[in-house]
């Protein structure tokens, strides 16, 4: 801990604490939601309208600024989901738990478009809606581990209990992260490897790169807003007989 | 770190290290089976299954496609820039299918050794680019062979 200032360690411990994080989202909301605005609209902008056809695909290609930040994000989510959840098992923080269930439902949803999507580009690009190769498949078990996370999640009903043993379920599911990230390197598969993520220059020309960025930065600014708007309510739900709930509403009906 | 944490923190490490070894290991042992296709290496050397369905992956190359008859029947050179085969295929080929790009087949090689498909499938390559990028690329290629002896 001595790597990090004294001033972000004290901004966590504050954030941690329930009735803090509560006011603290609230006040965050409206700058997110008109960041992520403003991105979307620039990124789509930039994807839809000002980046040139492809040379092989013409206007087809344009489907990755929307499958390949989903995909993205489907990876970047559970990642999220097992640190928090590895958090709440270690250090028994109410909120870890809370940001760890609140991710999965949006996670699995971006998992699930980046599975539709690239299904559909799929049929007139490659002539087939599904193929099993390494990649399809463990993308398509990434979502079953989503669904699984939020199924076990809702038949526990005691919440403490339920967010440990979810928090177990995702963290022995992160080994099918960098099985779904190598699994176009280490196999031969028909999905293509990768564009943006490797060591090497980006194989994608910069007129299109930029707009696939912005896309990629709407999508992290989306999932922070709907990740915030479930925990709250979550942490609503589970402190619903703590004194500062009952403050709040007591004050909310003065 | 108080004990009983750095007790759980060991706990949890200990278990992503175990999962990830095991898993390392089901997929080392089952390698063949997660390859979606076979090379045409694969195919010359005899490693493929005879007179069984499989997948054959390669680039089409160019020059390669030409078409025997009237109807919908392509014959063409797979290629891994090592060893080649001769695939037939009777259908629709998929938007993708260009001479120099990377195809998967699946069908059965016959007695002759020609690969007749019986559905083909496009692999995209990774690159995305404008035509007019695409177009200068080309023409700086061909002027570049153009000065070699």
């Amino acid at each position: 801990m001595f790597l990090i200032p004294d001033s972000v360690v004290r901004f966590f411990h504050r954030l941690a604490s329930p009735p803090h994080f509560y006011a603290f989202t609230e006040q965050l909301m409206p700058w997110l939601a008109a960041a992520f605005l403003l991105v979307t609209l620039a990124g789509l902008y930039g994807g839809l309208y000002l980046a040139p056809p492809d040379y092989q695909q013409g206007d087809s290609y344009r489907i990755i600024y929307i499958h390949v930040p989903s995909a993205w994000m489907s990876l970047f989510i559970y990642v999220i989901m097992a640190i928090a959840g590895a958090i709440g098992l270690i250090w028994r923080i109410k909120l870890a738990e809370i940001v760890a269930i609140s991710s999965a439902p949006v996670g699995a949803g971006f998992t699930f478009i980046a599975l539709v999507t690239g299904s559909l580009w799929g049929k007139p690009m490659w002539g087939t809606w599904w193929v099993w190769d390494a990649r399809l498949t463990s993308e398509l078990i990434l979502l079953f581990l989503y669904l699984g996370v939020i199924g076990l999640y809702g038949a526990i009903e005691d919440k403490r209990v339920a967010s440990k043993a979810v928090a177990i379920l995702a963290l022995v599911g992160v080994v099918n992260i960098p099985i779904i990230h190598y699994s176009v390197e280490w196999w031969n598969t028909l999905h293509q490897g990768p564009t943006v993520t490797k060591m090497d220059k980006p194989s994608i020309h910069v007129t299109m790169l930029v707009p696939l960025l912005l896309m990629a930065l709407s999508f992290k600014l989306y999932y922070l807003i709907a990740m915030l708007q479930r925990a709250r309510t979550e942490l609503l739900r589970r402190e619903r007989n703590s004194q500062w709930v009952r403050t709040m509403v007591v004050e909310n009906e003065q | 770190m108080k004990p009983a944490r750095r007790q759980r923190l060991m706990l949890i490490a200990l278990m992503v290290l175990g999962a990830g070894l095991a898993t390392a290991f089901a997929l080392k042992s089952f390698n063949d089976n997660l390859m979606y296709f076979f090379s045409t290496t694969d195919v010359v050397e005899g490693k493929a299954p005879r007179d069984a369905l499989f997948r054959l992956g390669g680039m089409v190359i160019k020059g390669s496609v030409e078409r025997p008859g009237d109807g919908l029947m392509v014959r063409f050179k797979l290629t891994d820039f090592s060893k080649d085969v001769t695939v037939e295929y009777t259908g629709i080929l998929p938007d993708l299918f260009r001479e120099g790009q990377g195809i998967v087949a699946h069908g059965r090689l016959n007695r002759q050794g020609v690969f007749i498909a019986e559905e083909v499938l496009a692999k995209h390559d990774e690159n995305y680019m404008p035509p007019e990028v695409a177009g200068s690329l080309k023409n700086k290629s061909k002027t570049l062979a153009g000065q070699l002896p």
